[in-house]
C-alpha cells in the first residue's frame, strides 16, 4: 500500500471530524468539569479537586467499593462470555450448510437476534425465564430445578450470561463465516493431497485465515459486554441485591438516579480511560498483525 | 468450504436456540391475558389479535415506531454522508495525524453509552434540540460514524487507484468522480455500512430514551414505560415486542446476500 502523503486530505476528513468531536468532545469536557466538583442541589457546585478519584479507588468507601465490585463482576462477566462465545461462534460457522437455500435461511436466522432492540431482547428472556409463564422457568422447575433468576444469585448469573450467548454469539458467527468464505478452495485441495487430517486442515488453514476477523470480535465483544446496560437492566434490574450490578448500570444509578454529578463523572472518566487502553492494546495488536501478512498477501 | 462432522446437528440444535425465545414472545402475543397466566399452553389455544389491534388504534403506541424509525434513518443517512469523503481520505492519503485520528475514532465506537448519557442531555438540552429526532440521531453518530467509516474505508481500498487516476486524467472533478465514479463502485459497501448502522441506531436504548421525553419517545421506550404503568400485561408486550423485531427482519430479508460480505468489513 504505497498512500500518498496529501495534507489536503483533512479536508475530506473534516465533516466526520466536526461531527464526532462535537458528540464526543463536548460531553467529555463536561463529565471532566463534573469530576472535580461536588454537588449539593440546587446547581450549586463546589471544588473537590481529585477527591472523587481518590475514593473511587479506595475499596474501604462507599463508592469505591462499589466501584470495584461491579469491575470486578464486569470482567468476569465479559470473561466468560468471551469464553463460551468465541468458540461457539467457530462451530457454528464451520457447521454452515455448504450452498443452496439453506445458507440464505440460516444467516437470516443467525443475524436476527442482532437486530432486536436491546431492551426487547431483555424482555424476551425476562418472559422466557419465569417459572409462571415462561417455558424456560416452567421446564426447569418442571424437571425438578428450583430456578428463579429473580431471587437466586446463581441463576440470575446464568440467565444473563445465556442471554448474551444467545443475543451475541451470532455476531462470532457471521465474523468466522465470512474469514471462511476468503479461503479459496484450492487450499484444501492442496490439504486433501496432501492427506491433512480434519484437524490439521483447521488448524494450518482455517484458523489463520480467521485470525484477523477473530481479533474483531474478541474486540467487538469485549468491549460489548463491558459496557451492558439494557439487557440485565431489564431481566434482573441489577439484582438480586447487587448480584449483577455492571458498571454500566452502577453508573446509571449514581448518576441519573442519585444525580451525583461528581461521583458518576470520575467513575465515567476512570471507566473511559479502561476501555481506551484494553482498545489500544487490540489496535495495535491488529495494526501490526494486518503489517506483518499485508506483504505476503500482496496487498488484499 | 470444509465443514466439521455432525454439523447438521450443531447448527439445527443452534438455530433452535434462538428461535425458541422468539417463538415464545410472539405465542404469547397471540394468547389472551388470561390464557397466559392461567395455564401453560405450547401454542395460543384461544388465538386473539386483541393485543395488536389495541397497539394500532392508539396514537401513543405507534407514533412511537414512526419517531424510532425518523431518528434511525436520519442517523443513517448523517453517518453515510460524512463517512464516505473520510474513508476514501484514509484509504488512499497519507496525512498529518492520520492513524491517530483513526484510533480515536474507533475509541468512540467503544465509549459506553452510559458515560454519555448525562452530557448529552445537558447539551442537547442547551441547544434546544432535546425531545427531537435530531438529538438522538446526532447522539448515536457517535458509534456509528466510526463504524461507517471503518467498513467504507474496507471498500474503498478495495478500488485500485488506477480508476482514479484514470477519471482525474479524463478530466473528471473530485466531486463529480466522487458521485458518478466511486459511490457505484461501493454500492453494495455503502448497502453493507448502512445496514450496520441502522442496526446499531435501532437497538440502542439508553440514549434514545435519555434524549426524549414526550414527542420523539422511541417504541422502545414506549413499551417500558406503559407497561409498568398499567401493571404487567403481558400480552400486550409482547406484542409490542414482536412489532419491533419484524423492521430488522425485513432489513436482514433485504440484504441477505450480502450479510457475509459485509461481516468480513470488506477486507478479509
Amino acid at each position: 500500500m504505497d498512500k500518498t502523503v496529501n495534507q489536503k486530505a483533512w479536508f475530506l476528513v473534516l465533516p466526520v471530524f466536526l461531527v464526532v468531536a462535537f458528540s464526543a468532545v463536548l460531553p467529555l469536557m463536561t463529565v471532566v468539569n463534573y469530576s472535580m466538583q461536588d454537588t449539593f442541589g440546587n446547581n450549586q457546585f463546589f471544588w473537590n479537586g481529585v477527591g472523587w478519584f481518590k475514593e473511587l479507588l479506595d475499596p474501604s468507601t462507599d463508592l469505591g467499593g462499589r466501584f470495584l465490585a461491579s469491575l470486578g463482576r464486569n470482567l468476569f462477566f465479559s470473561f466468560v462470555i468471551l469464553a463460551i462465545e468465541v468458540p461457539l461462534g467457530i462451530v457454528i460457522a464451520l457447521s454452515m450448510p455448504r450452498q443452496g437455500w439453506q445458507v440464505a435461511a440460516c444467516l437470516v436466522i443467525l443475524a436476527l437476534p442482532l437486530l432486536i432492540p436491546w431492551n426487547v431482547v431483555g424482555t424476551i428472556w425476562q418472559i422466557f425465564g419465569r417459572p409462571d409463564i415462561g417455558l424456560l422457568g416452567y421446564v426447569l422447575n418442571g424437571i425438578g430445578l428450583n430456578y428463579n433468576y429473580v431471587s437466586n444469585d446463581l441463576d440470575a448469573w446464568v440467565t444473563v450470561i445465556v442471554m448474551d450467548v444467545w443475543h451475541w454469539t451470532s455476531l462470532v458467527a457471521l465474523l468466522c463465516y465470512a474469514g471462511l468464505k476468503s479461503i479459496p478452495e484450492a487450499y484444501y485441495q492442496a490439504a486433501q493431497i496432501d492427506g491433512a487430517s480434519r484437524w490439521a486442515v483447521f488448524k494450518a488453514i482455517q484458523l489463520p485465515k480467521m485470525n484477523r476477523v477473530l481479533l474483531i470480535a474478541v474486540l467487538l465483544r469485549f468491549m460489548d459486554s463491558f459496557m451492558i446496560y439494557t439487557e440485565p437492566f431489564v431481566v434482573t434490574g441489577g439484582g438480586p441485591g447487587n448480584s449483577t450490578t455492571f458498571i454500566s448500570i452502577e453508573l446509571v444509578k449514581i448518576a441519573l438516579g442519585q444525580f451525583d454529578l461528581g461521583k458518576a463523572a470520575a467513575l465515567s472518566l476512570v471507566y473511559n480511560l479502561i476501555i481506551l487502553i484494553v482498545c489500544w492494546i487490540f489496535y495495535t495488536v491488529m495494526t501490526n498483525a494486518g503489517a506483518e501478512r499485508r506483504p505476503a498477501e500482496g496487498g488484499a | 468450504m470444509h465443514s466439521i462432522p455432525g454439523r447438521r446437528i450443531i447448527i439445527s440444535l443452534f438455530l433452535i436456540f434462538l428461535l425458541l425465545p422468539i417463538y415464545w414472545l410472539v405465542n404469547m402475543s397471540f394468547k389472551t391475558n388470561s390464557e397466559i397466566v392461567s395455564t401453560m399452553t405450547l401454542w395460543p389455544h384461544t388465538p386473539t389479535l386483541q393485543h395488536y389491534r389495541r397497539i394500532f388504534s392508539d396514537e401513543s403506541w405507534y407514533s412511537g415506531y414512526i419517531n424510532s424509525l425518523e431518528y434511525v434513518v436520519l442517523n443513517t443517512i448523517i453517518s453515510i454522508s460524512v463517512a464516505l469523503p473520510a474513508a476514501y481520505a484514509f484509504s488512499r492519503y497519507r496525512f498529518l495525524g492520520d492513524k491517530h485520528l483513526f484510533f480515536w475514532l474507533l475509541s468512540n465506537r467503544m465509549a459506553p453509552a452510559a458515560v454519555y448519557a448525562l452530557p448529552f442531555f445537558n447539551l442537547y438540552s442547551a441547544i434546544g434540540l432535546f425531545d427531537t429526532p435530531w438529538a438522538v440521531a446526532l447522539a448515536h453518530c457517535i458509534f456509528n460514524v466510526p463504524l461507517a467509516v471503518w467498513i467504507l474505508e474496507g471498500f474503498v481500498s478495495g478500488v485500485p487507484r488506477e480508476i482514479d487516476e484514470t477519471a482525474f486524467l479524463d478530466g473528471y472533478s473530485f466531486p463529480r468522480f466522487f458521485m458518478k465514479i466511486l459511490i457505484p463502485l461501493i454500492a453494495s459497501g455503502i448497502g453493507v455500512a448502512a445496514f450496520f448502522c441502522f442496526m446499531f441506531s435501532w437497538v440502542e436504548l439508553l440514549l434514545a430514551r435519555t434524549l426524549t421525553s414526550v414527542q420523539a419517545k422511541p417504541i422502545a421506550a414506549i413499551m417500558t414505560r406503559t407497561v409498568s404503568a398499567a401493571g404487567m400485561d403481558w400480552g400486550l408486550l409482547a406484542a409490542a415486542g414482536v412489532l419491533t423485531i419484524i423492521p430488522g427482519a425485513l432489513v436482514i430479508w433485504f440484504v441477505r446476500n450480502y450479510i457475509a460480505r459485509g461481516f468480513a468489513l470488506g477486507r478479509v
